[in-house]
C-alpha cells in the first residue's frame, strides 16, 4: 500500500468514526433523564440545582450544537470529567490502560503460541482421531461461558489447591522487586490470560486448520512432495506461509471479542484494567467515562481493521486496494 | 449448492422442500444431518433440554420461588432432597436452573430470530439492489460492527433497564451483521443467474423476485447463521445477566443465577454447577448442530 493510499484509507475512517460518535451520542441522549440521569435518584439534588447542572454542562443547548461541541472536544482530547471521581476521564483511562494492555497482549501471545501448533497438527492429521478431538475441544472453547470458566478456575486453582492468587494485579505489601515482583505478576496474570485467550485460541486454530487444508490441496504442494520434501517440510516451508494470509483477516475481528472478553475477565478476576473500569462506571452511571471508553474501543477496532488491510497487502503483494 | 435446485423449481414458487420422493433435498438433508454423530447427540440433547424446561413443574417437587425456611440465610449443601443444594433464600438450586433455562432459551431463540430477520432483510436489499443502496447499508453495517458489542449492550441495558422484549430487541438488533453479509453475498451472485432474468421477463416485481425466487435459494446459509446466532445470543444474555445488567432477579436466568452464586464460589461451589453446565452444554450443542447443518446443506454430491 502506497503512502498516498494509506492516507486515503485513514481519511476514510473519519466518517466512520463520526457515524459511531453520532450513534453513541444519540443513545446517551435517548436515555430517560439523559446524561444527568445519575442525579435524578439523588434526593439532595433539587430541580433548581439540576437545571443549573444542565446549563453548566451545556445541556440546555439544541442537540446538534451539543453534538458538535462534544465531537470537537473529543477530537481535541478533552474528554471531560468523571462523575464518580471528579478526575479527568483521560487520566482515569490512562491509569487503567497498562493493565489491560498487559492482559490483552499476554492473551494474544498465548493464543498465537497455542493456536499455531494446534492448527497445523489438526490439518496435518485431518480426519484422524486427533483432529476430531481438537475440533471438539475448539467447539468447547467457543461455547464455554467465559465467566463460568473463570469461576471454576478460581475454585480449583485458588480455593481448593491454593496454587494461584484468586484475583487482583499484584500482592499488596510484599510485591517484591526484580524477579520476585515479576513472578508475582505472572502468577496473577496466569488465570485471566488463560481465560481471555481461550476463545481466540479456538477460532484461530480452526481457521488455520481450514486454510491449511485448502493450501495442502494446491498444485505447488504436490510439486513440493514430488521433489522429495518431507510432510513437515512441505507444511512449514510451503503451505503454512500461504495459509497464514487469510488468518490475518480474522485477527482484527477478534479484537472485538477480546474487548468483550476483557470486560468479563477483568471483572471476575478484579483485574484493574479498562474493562473493569467500564463495569464500575456502569454501576455509577458515569457517562463521561463510559463514552470515552466506547469511543476508545471503536477507534481501536477501526484502526485494527485498517491495520489488517495494510498487513494483508504487505504479506500478499497480489492484493491491491483500488 | 442451489444451482441444481432452482432449475427444477417452478417459477410459481412451490415450498422449497415440499417434494417427498426419495431423492428430495429434504430427505437428503435429513439423512446427512442425522448421519453425523455430533449432530444427532446435539439434537437429542436440545430436545430433552427443551422438554425438561417446559415440564420442570411436573418433574421437580419444588417451585422455583419456594423457600425452605429451615435452610434460609446461607446456601445449604447438596443432599438427597436438594441434589445441588439450596441458595441463600432456601430455594432449590437445580429447580431454579431449569426454570432459568426457560428464560435463557426464550431470549436466545427470540434474539436469534430478530437478528436473522434483520440480517436477512438488510443483506437481501443490499445484495439485490446493489449500487447506492448496497453502499449505504454496508456502511451502516460497518458502523455497528465497529462498536464493541458487549460494552454497547451493557450501556443500552444499563440506561434503559429493559424488560425481556426490549432486551431481545437489543441483542438481536446488534448481532445481525454476520447474517447480513452472508445473505448479501448470496443475493449478489444469485441475482445474476438466468432464472431470475426469466422470472423478471415473466413480469415478477422486485418484491416477488426477492421473496419467492432468490430468498428460497439462500435458505441454507441463513439456517446455519440463525443456528449459530442462538448460541451467541444465549452467551451474550448470560454474560449480561451475570454482570447484573440483563434479566433481573427474582426471575431466574442462567446468567443471574451465576451472578448470585459467584460470591459463594468458595463455600457453596455446587450453586455454580447447574446453570454453568447448562449454558455450556446448550451452546456447545447449538454450535455442533450449526456445524452439522452446514455440512448437511452443502450438497457436494
Amino acid at each position: 500500500m502506497s503512502p498516498a493510499m494509506l492516507l486515503r484509507r485513514l481519511l476514510g475512517a473519519v466518517p466512520l468514526l463520526l457515524a459511531i460518535s453520532l450513534l453513541l451520542f444519540t443513545i446517551v441522549h435517548l436515555a430517560p433523564g439523559g446524561p444527568t440521569d445519575v442525579y435524578a435518584d439523588n434526593p439532595s439534588v433539587t430541580p433548581q440545582a439540576l437545571a443549573q447542572i444542565r446549563i453548566a454542562y451545556g445541556l440546555d443547548q439544541p442537540l446538534p450544537v451539543q453534538y458538535l461541541r462534544w465531537v470537537g472536544a473529543m477530537a481535541r482530547g478533552v474528554w471531560g470529567y468523571s462523575i464518580r471521581t471528579g478526575r479527568p476521564v483521560t487520566t482515569e483511562i490512562a491509569e487503567r490502560l497498562p493493565a489491560s494492555l498487559l492482559l490483552g497482549g499476554t492473551a494474544l501471545a498465548l493464543s498465537a503460541l497455542v493456536a499455531l501448533p494446534v492448527g497445523i497438527l489438526s490439518a496435518a492429521l485431518r480426519r484422524s482421531a486427533v483432529d476430531r478431538a481438537l475440533t471438539l475441544l475448539s467447539f468447547a472453547g467457543i461455547s464455554i461461558p467465559v465467566f463460568w470458566l473463570a469461576l471454576m478456575l478460581q475454585l480449583l486453582f485458588s480455593i481448593r489447591w491454593g496454587l494461584l492468587p484468586a484475583a487482583g494485579y499484584e500482592t499488596f505489601g510484599d510485591a517484591g522487586a526484580g524477579d520476585a515482583g515479576l513472578l508475582d505478576r505472572l502468577r496473577h496474570l496466569a488465570m485471566p490470560a488463560a481465560v481471555l485467550s481461550l476463545a481466540t485460541i479456538a477460532t484461530w486454530s480452526r481457521f488455520l486448520r481450514s486454510s491449511l487444508v485448502d493450501a495442502l490441496q494446491q498444485d505447488y504442494v504436490r510439486t513440493a512432495y514430488a521433489k522429495g520434501h518431507s510432510t513437515a517440510g512441505v507444511i512449514i516451508h510451503h503451505a503454512l506461509r500461504n495459509a497464514l494470509i487469510p488468518v490475518v483477516t480474522i485477527i482484527s475481528l477478534d479484537l472485538a471479542s477480546l474487548i468483550s472478553g476483557a470486560i468479563i475477565t477483568e471483572t471476575v478476576f478484579a483485574w484493574p484494567g479498562i474493562g473493569r473500569l467500564f463495569v464500575e462506571s456502569m454501576d455509577a452511571r458515569d457517562y463521561p467515562v463510559l463514552m470515552g471508553l466506547m469511543m476508545l474501543g471503536s477507534v481501536a477496532l477501526v484502526l485494527a481493521n485498517l491495520g489488517a488491510d495494510l498487513v494483508y497487502t504487505v504479506i500478499d503483494p497480489r492484493i491491491r486496494y483500488e | 449448492m442451489s444451482e441444481v435446485r432452482h432449475e427444477a423449481r417452478p417459477v410459481t414458487g412451490a415450498p422449497v422442500f415440499a417434494a417427498a420422493n426419495p431423492q428430495s433435498p429434504w430427505r437428503l438433508f435429513l439423512r446427512r444431518l442425522l448421519g453425523s454423530a455430533p449432530s444427532r447427540v446435539s439434537l437429542a440433547f436440545l430436545v430433552v433440554l427443551t422438554a425438561a424446561v417446559i415440564l420442570v413443574p411436573l418433574c421437580s417437587p419444588y417451585a422455583y420461588d419456594r423457600q425452605d425456611l429451615e435452610l434460609i440465610g446461607q446456601p445449604a449443601a447438596p443432599d438427597a432432597a436438594h441434589w445441588f443444594g439450596t441458595d441463600t433464600l432456601g430455594e432449590d438450586s437445580l429447580t431454579r436452573a431449569f426454570y432459568g433455562g426457560r428464560i435463557s432459551l426464550i431470549v436466545g431463540l427470540a434474539s436469534a430470530l430478530v437478528s436473522t430477520l434483520l440480517g436477512t432483510a438488510i443483506g437481501a436489499l443490499a445484495g439485490f439492489f446493489g449500487g447506492r443502496v448496497d453502499q449505504w447499508l454496508m456502511r451502516g453495517t460497518d458502523v455497528v460492527l465497529s462498536i464493541p458489542l458487549l460494552p454497547l449492550v451493557l450501556l443500552l441495558s444499563g440506561m434503559f433497564r429493559p424488560g425481556l422484549p426490549l432486551l431481545v430487541l437489543a441483542i438481536g438488533g446488534l448481532t445481525w451483521m454476520a447474517t447480513a453479509r452472508v445473505v448479501r453475498g448470496q443475493f449478489l451472485s444469485l441475482r445474476e443467474l438466468e432464472f431470475v432474468a426469466a422470472a423478471r421477463a415473466l413480469g415478477a416485481g422486485n418484491g416477488r423476485l426477492i421473496l419467492r425466487h432468490i430468498l428460497p435459494n439462500a435458505v441454507a446459509p441463513i439456517t446455519v447463521s440463525a443456528t449459530l446466532a442462538v448460541g451467541s445470543s444465549i452467551l451474550l444474555e448470560s454474560a449480561l445477566s451475570f454482570l447484573g445488567f440483563g434479566v433481573q432477579p427474582p426471575t431466574p436466568t442462567w446468567g443471574n443465577l451465576l451472578n448470585a452464586a459467584s460470591p459463594w464460589i468458595g463455600t457453596a461451589p455446587w450453586l455454580a454447577l447447574p446453570p454453568g453446565l447448562l449454558i455450556f452444554a446448550t451452546v456447545l450443542a447449538v454450535n455442533c448442530l450449526g456445524d452439522g447443518l452446514r455440512d448437511a446443506l452443502e450438497s457436494k454430491d
